[in-house]
């Protein structure tokens, strides 16, 4: 009979047990007090290379300034795995005190009411203003909501074209003379294909597919106009403009057959690349430190080529800083990100990233000047940033850039044409943007 | 009395496990399935069977289930027959049967995400395994995973290589279970090989077979690693299946409310599938 009891006892004990563990992980456990304050910092890193480790830097040269805050870095996996995390945590009630995710999530967050909008803290800082000005406007001008600064540029990019110029000269073409234009594109591509080789490639994958293609879109808009709206609640998908870059991709793998069929993934373009498998690739700026170390043949950039005008997507990640956190911690946050992205910082952490400073300063600093002096092809991706533009984004972002994407992929896998697949794309991005656009 | 309540104590632990983490997930996804519940939204809203209609009306939707349905039907077959086949080469007794337990095995231990990884390599297009050997014979490159009509078989090929073993210890088991009296009894009047087969152990394991069929149909539905690895549901949804249209539907689009219908519906999927075999287990159907 007693050993019955005791085994009652012993189950109720495990029972309590993990009733508490349970308990416990909804509990907000961060205290305000007397102590240094914490600040938990949410960070995605999408590129190969030693981020991670640059962050960590920061972070410590941060902590030995002000040993009133702790910074406790987080990283998350990719942007959408970040994002989900960040979800997760508001869900929970313990949102991330700041966080760096895609610029393209600004409206969505805005609209969750998840972020502090930065103005306040910019307009209380002696040199807020001109800290502002000094971040080149093709990136800045992605961080804004209805006039808010929603967020800090950071980690940012842009797409450029890398070219194998040793295959350039087996083609018989100039080494030094990349094309400029999409006809040249087509004529490049066609002497540079041959058995071993094709001669253009784009990453055609989900989350790929969109931004090459804004890029595309910017490339033949009569106006200069972008995919959507500045306010982020229109699209404009079946524009005959868009219906013809899209054209041009089916063309490019079916009618002159100098891409590879089908969806080429994202990782996998520059590996194609570097094994000679395709003599130009479409891709970030952010790889431009694996291709520099791996190639082993002379590669250069260029600009992307145009047809009506010559433009390029932007892209990457931003800081925000949570809004359901106390003044104190936003305070703290703010620090941070100015100390993140003060020019020095921003300097050092694209020299060991190959992110493109997002501040004037920073590229003209000493250090960045000589890098672009060593590798000339960094310089292009800056260059370019004058006819940039942002990537496609709304509110809703991550289910529009689904949509896009599908419809992309399906034309490109033949089961519709480039006019019946942007239609559909318009059609399903509108019914999403549609509770938007009536306030 | 004393007996019901030491009966309780011991149940406690587990059923309030089965409670926290099967049951109110269970009633919540039925709550929130009949809710307008996005990420951002300070209330769910009552909306009825709006989400279902929703859905019902969505093409995507009933490309999901088609590919679902499709997926489980090219994998359950393939995987029964090739895990019987296995088991019964590895029911003889001989020098090498361990080895070869072991081998085919294999794939069952390695995790999806570590199978998924190996097994886009072999399906790389132009450079992989699979397209250099389609090179080789003239016949490609075949770049499988982002064509709409190869993509669902490719990724149907990996997981019967991946199940077969898991397949294979559930009859091994049913053939070892057989009593040597039968067997003996069989071949004194002169039953052997395909004879042996068809009349004694195929019926015999009538019972494994409604319990693997079970657990695989399930285990099919469940399946949303090697997408997530894999292909994210390309080309245009064409091997998004149900598990991984609810995640992205609820942690990618962030509505709740839609992906929460969606469970549920997922639920009576399982249920329907797990059906038969309560029946069959109420009747009992078993030889021995």
């Amino acid at each position: 009979m007693h050993k019955n009891w005791k085994k009652v006892i012993s189950s109720l004990f495990t029972l309590m047990l993990a009733i508490l563990l349970v308990a416990c992980g909804n509990k907000n456990d961060k205290k305000e007090g007397d102590g240094p304050v914490e600040l938990e910092f949410f960070y995605p890193v999408n590129v190969g290379g030693p981020a991670t480790k640059v962050i960590d830097q920061i972070v410590a040269d941060f902590e030995a300034e002000n040993p009133d805050i702790k910074v406790n870095p987080v990283y998350t996996g990719n942007y959408d795995d970040t994002f989900t995390k960040i979800q997760t945590a508001v869900q929970g009630g313990t949102p991330p005190d700041l966080f760096i995710s895609l610029a393209t999530h600004r409206f969505t967050m805005e609209d969750l009411g998840i972020v502090e909008p930065l103005d306040h803290f910019i307009e209380a800082d002696k040199d807020g203003k001109e800290y502002i000005e000094d971040f080149l406007p093709s990136f800045m001008e992605d961080s804004y909501v209805d006039g808010k600064t929603i967020s800090i540029p950071f980690q940012r990019s842009t797409m450029v074209l890398y070219y194998n110029k040793d295959l350039f000269k087996e083609a018989g073409l100039d080494p030094e003379q990349p094309p400029t234009s999409w006809d040249e594109l087509i004529e490049y591509s066609k002497k540079l294909t041959n058995d071993d080789h094709f001669g253009v490639g784009l990453a055609l994958n989900s989350g790929s597919a969109q931004w090459s293609f804004g890029g595309f879109s910017l490339q033949n808009s009569k106006d200069g106009g972008n995919l959507m709206s500045d306010d982020g609640k229109k699209v404009f998908f079946d524009t005959p403009e868009n219906i013809e870059a899209l054209q041009l991709w089916i063309d490019l793998q079916n009618k002159y057959e100098v891409m590879n069929k089908g969806i080429v993934q994202w990782t996998d373009l520059p590996t194609q690349f570097l094994a000679q498998e395709v003599a130009m690739i479409y891709h970030t700026t952010g790889n431009m430190g694996n291709i520099n170390e791996n190639a082993e043949f002379e590669f250069g950039t260029a600009f992307l080529p145009g047809n009506k005008r010559m433009a390029a997507p932007t892209g990457g990640g931003n800081f925000y800083i949570s809004k359901d956190i106390s003044d104190q911690h936003k305070e703290a946050a703010w620090k941070f990100i100015r100390f993140a992205t003060s020019t020095e910082q921003l300097t050092n952490w694209s020299l060991n990233t190959g992110y493109i400073p997002p501040r004037q300063s920073s590229i003209d600093s000493d250090e960045m000047q000589k890098y672009y002096s060593e590798i000339p092809q960094a310089r292009v991706a800056y260059e370019q940033l004058e006819v940039a533009k942002p990537e496609l984004t709304t509110y809703d972002a991550a289910q529009v850039w689904r949509i896009l994407n599908d419809s992309i992929q399906s034309a490109i896998t033949g089961e519709k044409t480039a006019a019946e697949a942007l239609k559909e794309a318009q059609a399903n991005a509108d019914a999403v943007l549609e509770r938007y656009q009536g306030e | 009395m004393k007996n019901n309540l030491t009966a309780w104590g011991l149940m406690l632990p587990a059923l309030s496990f089965i409670l926290l983490f099967t049951v109110f997930p269970i009633i919540r996804s039925i709550y929130l399935s009949v809710m307008d519940f996005r990420f951002g939204m300070a209330e769910p809203r009552f909306i009825g069977l709006g989400n279902y209609v929703r859905l019902f009306h969505s093409d995507l939707f009933w490309k999901v289930m088609g590919n679902t349905l499709f997926f489980a039907l090219i994998t359950l077959v393939p995987a029964l027959l090739i895990g019987l086949g296995l088991a019964l080469i590895v029911n003889k007794k001989s020098k090498i049967t361990g080895t070869l337990r072991t081998i085919y095995f294999y794939p069952v231990i390695l995790p999806m995400v570590a199978a998924a990884s190996i097994w886009m390599f072999i399906y790389m297009a132009n450079n992989g395994l699979w397209d250099q050997i389609a090179r080789f014979i003239h016949m490609g490159p075949t770049d499988v995973l982002s064509r709409q009509e190869s993509v669902l078989p490719a990724l149907a090929v990996m997981y019967v290589w991946k199940e077969a073993g898991y397949v294979m210890i559930f009859f091994l088991s049913g053939l070892q279970s057989i009593s040597p009296d039968i067997l003996e009894s069989a071949r004194l009047d002169g039953a052997t090989g395909w004879k042996l087969f068809r009349h004694i152990l195929f019926p015999l394991l009538g019972p494994t077979f409604l319990f693997i069929s079970t657990v695989e149909l399930t285990n099919v539905f469940k399946l949303v690693d090697h997408i997530i690895i894999m292909t994210e549901g390309a080309p245009n949804n064409a091997s998004t299946m149900l598990l991984y249209y609810i995640y992205q539907t609820g942690f990618t689009h962030f509505d709740y409310g839609l992906s929460s219908a969606l469970t549920v519906i997922l639920l009576v999927m399982l249920l329907v599938v797990a059906l038969p075999r309560f029946i069959a287990q109420d009747k009992k159907t078993y030889y021995n």
